[in-house]
């Protein structure tokens, strides 16, 4: 009988959970993409006492309407991976509490896209198309020169994008083709997108399926040799015997859209101060100067030194395709409705 | 000398105390079901605070979500039709043939069904996935530098594993009531010459007619509701209600769309529950016990058939469960290796995990634990409330407790996350909001396991205990208690079984410091890599363990056929 007890105690007892640690403990909240050097991040917690963790919530925009979806209860205490493409909705939704970090005077004017600095720029990078150098030379191919190039035969079965829904350069390789043939007119970007469909385009949910995944070039056995990825992908494929990269990006105009990468204190957190630190770290040289090699983008501190291979190999192209940020806001789920219905269905 | 008196008294007292203790399930149902459903209707009908009913206008006009609506209905139609086409050949068999190791092989080809979502796609990736053994076996052998089998995020790999999971339930049913029909009708229409299709389409078939509804709508109910395999196996062109529930929610952050697509599932869902509890009542109805038909398989042809059947079983049903086993350990295609299991308990800070895989194994049991205790001791306060004699409330409540189980995870987790994160239930922080919503689905198994029992025990035997001086809780304690136990048990262990597995609305409302066990293989299937794919399949191999082990335990101690279901 007694033991019978016992185990009917213990099964509750365990119900009983111990209580999260809070103790100086700071959580980013961010997407997989996420990476960081462990020195850089080992000497942020050495300086501060802080202990850091990292809270990957999946791509950019599921993380984003987890956080929306949980804001009275925070997942953690800063969120980064919120960009241009997302902004409003963040905005919108209140999710941030302003900080004004000092280090914003080394950020260009042109990143800096909340005049109530609820979010501060952190990085950003040009989503563009990649090839594999191998299969284009083995096969005589041209690179296309444009997006209406993709829809071209010699190119049928070569492309990989993402869902835009889940994804962020997904999104943003959306954003170029409404930028590119705008959403009136004899031929929209849902007439492009038709014939990308024609002409075999996969679909994936998320970059790194893409890139990792599907990607000739991207070391996962995949089958397609373009993939939506960044201009600055390159130099992450550098052999190290020729000290060239198996990859290029294409940068010519309208192929490209401009991402902007934020970050932002999430209201109701318990930790302010050590949040406020951590966005002056994100900023300052250390973490700026280590995120070229780690996320595949540009540093937003125009102080911040570029490694070589990264000077060397990533481009910037000059002509990115535009949709300005409000018009995105207004615009977003419903070329992404659109899109779904063409392309997916 | 007034004991008449003391024991009305008794009774005026207990009696608050009684209801008060029946009242406790029906709280539970009413805060943590009916809230969490209202507040759907609440965001379905009136997003913007006032009545608006475009989500549903939208529903309707757009191609989009009539074309989500009707790929539900069409893979649906399409899995019931070729599961009751594969089964009925199995039925057949095992309704008119004895061979070895009968009971046991139909024991084990319903293992699949208690088998949680995540771990039947991880096994059939294992299987026929890009890197797979069928794929990597073909490549080796011809030389190949691509997978030649692409089955992910095609409609066939949907309907294989919709067969997979469902071929077991249209065997189970066809199979008993062939068994129990009555050979003669069969063996006149041969004398009268019938054979070959003509026996098939005019006899057998409308014989089994019952059965082939039961079970057809059955098949249907549940591959209408699939999510876990669509969303995992699909890819993003393939979407069911379920699914586009999920995706409106975490991807596009349309609460109303989202709201409206679950009412339209709900609406959906109880009509094919009603529909389904006539057929079931017709297809029991209908068995007349006869002898027993099966004999052993004498002819050459007979042994040819059933042989060809048990092989067909075998294949379809463990070739995925064993390739998921040998590439638990093979995954990046260097050899046997333990690594994928040890890395399961490792922090990586660069892993898409908060926490070491490993401590979603403990999440799990803790929560299933939570979970099995809670559905117990509701369900078993259920069942009394149920099997009152002459209770004129047991009608309309059996349904009304039975209510969850045909309301989809994915809505559950919906309702719960838009419903209980703000006061006055506040729980979107709290870690037992996993074990509430588990126990919801878990409760009517419970329930259905033990009513049978607790109906079964003849109202002379407590009496006489009664009569005999035993106290209330010595009635239930040394009458009751040991008449029910064995469905107790049984209840418990498919309540445990069912949290472990559980995987939609755990999606919904596990926060990433308290994963669960399918969480964790969702997350780690979704991202590139031989050892995030080695480590997802590590921990569907043990997921599948568990939830074998608590199947072999209901198999052994389950008395009658399927119980209530």
């Amino acid at each position: 009988m007694k033991t019978r007890w016992l185990v009917v105690l213990l099964l509750f007892g365990l119900a009983a959970f111990p209580a999260f640690a809070q103790d100086n403990t700071l959580t980013l909240v961010t997407h997989d993409s996420f990476n960081v050097s462990e020195s850089v991040l080992a000497a942020f917690e050495a300086e501060t006492g802080i202990r850091v963790e990292i809270l990957r919530g999946g791509d950019a925009g599921t993380m984003l309407n987890q956080s929306i979806l949980s804001k009275s209860n925070p997942l953690g205490d800063v969120l980064f991976g919120v960009d241009n493409t997302f902004l409003g909705r963040a905005l919108d939704e209140d999710l941030f509490v302003p900080y004004e970090s000092p280090l914003l005077e080394s950020v260009p004017e042109a990143l800096r896209l909340d005049a109530e600095f609820r979010v501060t720029p952190i990085d950003y990078g040009d989503v563009c198309l990649n090839y594999d150098i191998a299969y284009f030379e083995k096969n005589d191919l041209p690179l296309p020169a444009s997006l209406q190039d993709l829809t071209r035969l010699e190119y049928k079965g070569l492309l990989v994008v993402q869902n835009p829904a889940t994804s962020s350069p997904g999104l943003a390789f959306l954003l170029a083709t409404v930028g590119a043939f705008g959403t009136e007119g004899d031929y929209t970007y849902l007439d492009f997108w038709a014939d990308l469909v024609a002409n075999d385009v996969l679909v994936t949910e998320g970059w790194e399926d893409a890139y990792f995944g599907q990607f000739t070039a991207g070391g996962g056995g995949g089958t397609r040799p373009l993939v939506v990825s960044y201009a600055s992908s390159p130099p992450f494929t550098i052999v190290e015997e020729t000290g060239q990269p198996t990859t290029g990006s294409i940068t010519a105009d309208d192929t490209c859209f401009r991402q902007i990468e934020f970050a932002g204190i999430l209201r109701g957190t318990d930790n302010l101060e050590a949040a406020q630190m951590w966005i002056d770290f994100m900023l300052g040289p250390a973490f700026q100067e280590d995120l070229p090699m780690q996320m595949y983008v540009f540093p937003a501190n125009q102080n911040a030194a570029l490694p070589d291979e990264f000077a060397q190999f990533a481009a910037i192209p000059e002509n990115p395709a535009v949709v300005p940020f409000e018009d995105i806001n207004a615009g977003r789920e419903e070329w992404i409705r659109a899109w779904t219905e063409v392309v997916l269905r | 000398m007034d004991t008449g008196l003391d024991r009305s008294r008794a009774a005026l007292i207990r009696l608050p105390l009684r209801y008060g203790l029946l009242l406790v399930p029906a709280v539970f149902l009413a805060l943590f079901y009916f809230y969490p459903l209202v507040s759907i209707l609440a965001v379905g009908l009136t997003p913007g605070g006032q009545p608006d009913l475009t989500g549903f206008a939208e529903i309707v006009t757009s191609a989009y979500y009539r074309h989500t609506l009707g790929f539900t209905l069409a893979q649906a139609a399409l899995s019931t039709a070729l599961t009751l086409l594969l089964a009925l050949p199995g039925a057949y068999v095992f309704a008119r043939y004895d061979f070895p190791a009968k009971s046991l092989l139909m024991a084990l080809a319903t293992l699949p069904f208690v088998l949680p979502t995540v771990v039947v796609a991880a096994a059939f990736s294992a299987l026929v996935g890009p890197r797979g053994l069928v794929n990597e076996g073909l490549m080796f052998l011809l030389g190949l530098e691509s997978p030649p089998v692409q089955l992910e995020r095609t409609l066939a790999i949907i309907l294989i594993v919709h067969v997979f999971y469902n071929y077991a339930v249209a065997l189970r049913i066809i199979g008993s009531y062939w068994a129990n029909q009555n050979p003669r009708m069969e063996e006149a229409a041969r004398v009268l010459g019938a054979a070959g299709w003509r026996l098939w389409w005019e006899i057998r078939l409308p014989i089994l007619r019952p059965a082939l509804l039961a079970a057809g709508t059955l098949v249907f109910i549940f591959t209408f509701t699939s999510f876990g395999v669509v969303l995992i196996l699909g890819g993003p062109r393939f979407a069911t209600l379920e699914v586009e529930i999920y995706r409106q929610t975490a991807n596009l952050l349309n609460l109303p769309m989202a709201a409206a697509l679950s009412l339209v599932q709900i609406g959906l869902m109880l009509v094919m529950m009603a529909v389904y509890t006539r057929m079931q009542r017709r297809a029991a109805a209908d068995v007349v016990s006869a002898a027993s038909a099966a004999r052993p398989p004498r002819s050459r042809r007979a042994r040819m058939l059933v042989f060809g059947n048990l092989l067909f079983m075998a294949v379809m049903l463990f070739a995925p469960l064993l390739a998921l086993m040998a590439r638990s350990f093979t995954a990046g295609g260097e050899g046997f290796t333990t690594r994928y299991y040890e890395l399961l308990f490792a922090n990586v800070r660069g892993s898409v995990l908060f926490v070491p895989p490993m401590r979603a194994v403990g999440n799990s049991l803790v929560f299933a634990l939570a979970t099995t205790a809670l559905a117990v001791a509701l369900g078993l306060i259920t069942v009394y409330l149920l099997s009152q004699r002459g209770s004129r409330w047991a009608n309309w409540l059996d349904p009304l407790f039975m209510m969850p189980l045909a309301t989809s995870a994915v809505t559950l987790g919906f309702g719960y996350i838009i419903a209980l994160d703000k006061p006055p239930l506040n729980l979107r922080a709290s870690p037992v909001l996993i074990p509430l919503a588990h126990t919801l689905v878990a409760m009517p198994f419970v329930v259905r396991s033990v009513l049978p029992a607790k109906r079964s025990i003849t109202p002379h035997l407590p009496e006489a205990a009664r009569v005999l001086g035993a106290s209330p809780w010595q009635v239930w304690r040394f009458v009751d208690l040991p008449l029910i136990s064995r469905g107790l048990i049984v209840g418990a262990v498919f309540a445990f079984t069912v949290s472990m597995g559980e995987f939609g609305a755990s999606l919904f409302i596990a926060r990433p410091n308290t994963p669960t066990m399918p969480v964790v293989i969702f997350r780690l299937l979704g991202q590139p890599g031989a050892a995030n794919y080695g480590q997802a399949l590590a921990m569907s191999v043990l997921l599948m363990v568990v939830c074998a082990v608590g199947f072999i335990l209901i198999e052994r101690l389950r008395t009658v056929g399927m119980g209530e279901f």
